[in-house]
């Protein structure tokens, strides 16, 4: 049986980066789009004004969180949409029906989401290099974050789908908790340049230590120990891929 | 071995409504079962659990043998599944929905295809075969339906309401492929307001009514108890009034078409020869269809 499972999670692996690139104007464009404009903005003319953090121009120092917060919105937007709609439109039922485990059903849902995150990632990485020379590290290093980073914002973006009854809900934890989280989570800024306390407290934001760790692999520079930093995405990964497999097993908010 | 089996099913939502209140129910191997029952009556429920989409109180349900909570994944593979409301992604194309829905059942992208192919020829889809499933009308939805419940090849099919809101001859048209996969062994649970549908199609019934199942037999059983037969009679011209025969009660429908009833073990020859001296001349006579729906009403009244 464990043959019919992996046959149903390529399907629903296939399905799901088939959904992101029909439709890919509106998934794979926009953060190009507006990658060019913080290039522009805080990169071109405000980065020149602020100098060097860490040993690097702005520009060199930003480049890597942004193409973090491209991974951050576009995993965890790739899947809540997909996995609200398909819950929406009912067609989780075509799932449920058939034999498939929960945990096809999740890793097919985030496969598509980390696909997403990984792809976009590597656009704005490509629009990166038109404004700014790139630094690499650690290859293992950034390879590693991106992964994990994608996994635990597709695992997010699912639970927040599955909690989702209303178009309303699925925007609620994006536009109020993920975007001032990656603002806060020392994408344009180190650490070095808060206060004491809005320093400590920022130790609180979880974006902080996946910018950071990715920040690292490119730069070799972070605010926090990279092994911290993968370790702590690493437990966070893990957590929410048994509570997300957990609410699909009860059929949360699905069945009755 | 059974179809179906179900034993002792209970259902209570969160809110309190007790939706099932423990029904027994067996559907043999290679029947055309109806399920019948007004709205609310439970059986929508009863499908949504059966088909892994609701989950029950207490109870049993086995499909062909297999228990759906100790071999989900054997019991799974025997049923397919046609909901009655349009639940497949309207952004896809109909292959891609047929193809999708047989991988989740374990079939190789490439037989699926086969399979896809088949089913969209056979249902009339083939021409649509790459368009959006958005575009399809009404009746072509209905088909895609069936042949996404189909497409893995299933022992067992439940539809809910397959043919609500489709035109005649598309009804007609899915009748007779119901008809022909019936026979071809594939066992068949129908849910279905059209009382004419189960009359026509099914074997045996089942009528569920708040929570219960107040009858389950065939088809045949049930007709029999009608004591009272109804019959649509054309008349040449229209009357004066209403002939006035011992043992059979006249309804006006219109200037020259009258309903007459009667019971079920007086002869039709005594209500010509009862006619024939008043002048009544019948163009042409017809049984009233919706006897099912008589006794189908008495029941639930009943109850």
């Amino acid at each position: 049986m464990n043959y019919l499972n992996w046959i149903a999670l390529y399907t629903l692996t296939r399905r799901e980066i088939v959904r992101f690139f029909r439709i890919w104007s509106q998934t794979l464009l926009p953060s190009s789009v507006s990658m060019v404009l913080y290039f522009v903005i805080f990169g071109g003319l405000i980065g020149p004004r602020i100098g060097v953090i860490d040993g690097y121009r702005y520009i060199e120092y930003i480049a890597p969180g942004l193409i973090m917060m491209s991974v951050i919105n576009n995993s965890f937007s790739n899947v809540v949409a997909s996995f609200f709609g398909t819950k929406f439109q009912r067609n989780i039922e075509e799932m449920y029906v058939a034999p498939m485990a929960s945990w096809v059903i999740l890793l097919g849902f985030i496969s598509g989401g980390i696909a997403r995150g990984c792809l976009v990632g590597l656009i704005v990485t490509i629009v990166a290099l038109f404004f700014t020379k790139l630094h690499v590290h650690s290859v293992t290093v950034i390879f590693l974050v991106v992964l994990l980073t994608a996994m635990l914002f597709s695992l997010a973006g699912l639970i927040n789908a599955i909690f989702s009854k209303k178009f309303d809900d699925i925007s609620i934890i994006p536009t109020f908790i993920l975007t001032p989280l990656t603002y806060l989570g020392g994408v344009f800024y180190s650490m070095h340049m808060l206060s004491p306390f809005w320093k400590k407290l920022s130790y609180l934001n979880p974006i902080l230590y996946m910018v950071n760790a990715f920040r690292y692999g490119m730069l070799g520079v972070s605010d926090v120990p990279v092994q911290i930093s993968l370790l702590f995405i690493g437990l966070c990964s893990v957590a929410l891929y048994f509570w997300t497999w957990y609410l699909l097993e009860k059929g949360t908010a699905m069945k009755n | 071995m059974k179809a179906l089996t179900i034993r002792n099913l209970r259902k209570v939502y969160p809110n309190g409504i007790q939706a099932l209140k423990g029904i027994d129910l067996e559907v043999a191997e290679g029947d055309f079962f109806g399920l019948l029952g007004p709205n609310g009556a439970g059986k929508s429920t009863t499908i949504g659990i059966i088909a892994s989409l609701v989950i029950k109180s207490s109870g049993v349900v086995e499909i062909l043998g297999h228990d759906l909570d100790k071999n989900p994944t054997a019991a799974k593979m025997q049923l397919g599944l046609v909901p009655q409301e349009f639940n497949f992604n309207m952004f896809e194309k109909c292959i891609d929905i047929l193809t999708n829905q047989a991988g989740y059942y374990g079939i190789p992208y490439a037989k699926a295809l086969v399979r896809a192919e088949y089913y969209l020829k056979r249902l009339g889809l083939w021409s649509k075969a790459y368009h959006a499933a958005r575009t399809l009308s009404g009746g072509l939805k209905r088909r895609l339906m069936i042949a996404r419940g189909l497409i893995h090849d299933p022992k067992v099919l439940i539809l809910d309401e397959p043919t609500a809101g489709v035109d005649i001859e598309l009804r007609r048209t899915l009748w007779a492929f119901l008809q022909e996969i019936n026979a071809k062994g594939v066992t068949i649970i129908l849910t279905t307001h059209y009382l004419e549908e189960a009359e026509s199609l099914c074997k045996q019934v089942a009528i569920i009514n708040h929570g219960e199942l107040i009858e389950n037999t065939t088809v045949k059983h049930l007709m029999s108890k009608l004591h009272r037969e109804t019959l649509v009679l054309d008349l040449k011209e229209p009357l004066a009034s209403l002939p006035v025969i011992p043992g059979f009660d006249f309804v006006q429908k219109d200037e020259v078409t009258i309903e007459v009833s009667f019971m079920k073990e007086t002869s039709i020859n005594q209500l010509f020869a009862a006619l024939t001296p008043l002048g009544v001349q019948v163009l042409s006579l017809r049984n009233k269809t919706n006897r099912l729906e008589e006794l189908f009403l008495n029941l639930v009244t009943d109850k």
